[in-house]
């Protein structure tokens, strides 16, 4: 049902009246029609991921000072997308921006980042460096980060301006709210990749949290 | 730095001990150069390093550069300072494409440790006597030597086809 929008004023006078218990009859039927959005879970539960994205503190090269370095200061200040809490562990991280060439010898670094990581996860290729080999057309740089892991966008610069890091956030945030998982990632033996926290990568899970988590991999891989 | 007569001194006195050793001496863009016997490069190294009033005791530098298609083709760069009277000289040994080897120098200077592994590591160059001549800055299963020229580029061929197509 279509509801006639008010002005602020009126509905925060409206608000302050419930709290004070005033409000009744078609007033509080009004109240309540303004407040309320129905929705089903999973787009309520994709909102809350894409608004609370915590990124890994993880740099390769000149591209991190643009990425996880000056994204987070006063003048571009990602906190207002809900991703200021950059973290210092991929077990805590749902993101991780490939900010720089992927050498040889790294590349296997970044994919075992990567599968600590737990789900869901995503990746983003910053830079012309990580999504193609950039300049570094050589013997020592991996050609494309994409050749090993599942990147989920592509920022093109050399580096890209913070703007066009946070206009790639944006876009990342709409697909997570969108499309959370196309299940493309399959095709890199990326799901269900997980390390387990305890002990090590040949740690089992205990029964009980093996079953969790499939039931959990199923429902994001459905 | 020694200057040209100089440097021919300092090879006289080099020939005087160690006879033969020193190929010939080059003097460019104020640059002394030894050109020594590669067999014979510690014996050099030794003398230069312990003779009294020469005391080459720091080596500031050591690298290999690739003169492809000159034969002998690689030559092993040896930059060594004496610090009291700030002279550098270059001693350098050139070894032939086909088995690239000398004789390790980690036991004159200990910081050639690291630096013949980088120059093994790039060229191939095998410096004997080394105490772990490993790679150490490519991965350990690498295959190759990529600062020899003749190593391709490597990278991927890009297409420009905007361009190609307008400009063919």
């Amino acid at each position: 049902m279509e509801v006639e929008r008010r002005s602020f004023e009126a509905r925060q006078a409206s608000a302050r009246d419930m709290l004070r218990g005033d409000l009744e009859g078609e007033d509080l039927e009004r109240y309540v029609e303004e407040r309320v959005v129905t929705t089903t879970f999973e787009k309520m539960l994709n909102l809350a991921r894409a608004n609370s994205i915590f990124p890994l503190t993880f740099g390769l090269a000149c591209c991190a000072i643009e990425a996880p370095i000056s994204i987070v200061t006063a003048r571009y200040d990602l906190a207002r997308f809900g991703a200021e809490a950059l973290r210092a562990s991929p077990r805590q991280a749902d993101l991780i921006i490939l900010s720089g060439r992927v050498s040889i010898k790294m590349a296997p670094v970044v994919r075992r980042l990567y599968d600590q990581m737990l789900e869901p996860k995503w990746a983003i290729s910053m830079g012309a460096c990580s999504s193609s080999g950039g300049m570094f057309a050589n013997y020592a740089v991996v050609q494309g980060a994409d050749k090993f892991m599942p990147i989920d966008l592509h920022i093109p610069g050399c580096p890209p301006r913070p703007e066009a890091v946070m206009y790639g956030f944006n876009k990342l945030q709409r697909k997570i709210m969108g499309e959370p998982d196309q299940g493309w990632r399959q095709r890199y033996n990326a799901a269900g990749t997980e390390e387990w926290a305890r002990g090590g990568p040949a740690s089992q899970p205990s029964p009980e949290a093996a079953e969790a988590y499939e039931i959990a991999r199923e429902l994001t891989l459905a | 730095m020694p200057d040209g007569p100089g440097l021919e001194l300092l090879r006289g006195e080099i020939d005087g001990d160690a006879p033969g050793a020193v190929l010939a001496t080059s003097f460019e863009k104020e640059r002394a150069v030894l050109i020594v016997d590669p067999e014979r490069i510690l014996d050099v190294l030794t003398w230069l390093r312990d003779t009294p009033g020469r005391r080459y005791g720091f080596l500031s530098s050591l690298h290999v550069a690739d003169y492809l298609p000159a034969e002998p083709r690689f030559g092993v760069h040896y930059e060594l300072l004496n610090r009291d009277r700030r002279e550098r000289l270059r001693v350098k040994a050139m070894l032939p494409a086909s088995s690239p080897q000398i004789d390790s120098c980690v036991g004159l200077f200990p910081t050639a440790n690291f630096q013949e592994r980088e120059a093994f590591d790039f060229f191939g160059v095998v410096f004997h006597g080394h105490p772990e001549l490993t790679r150490i800055l490519l991965p350990e299963d690498y295959v190759g030597y990529p600062q020899r020229r003749d190593f391709p580029v490597g990278g991927e061929p890009v297409t420009f086809t905007y361009s190609e197509a307008r400009y063919g």
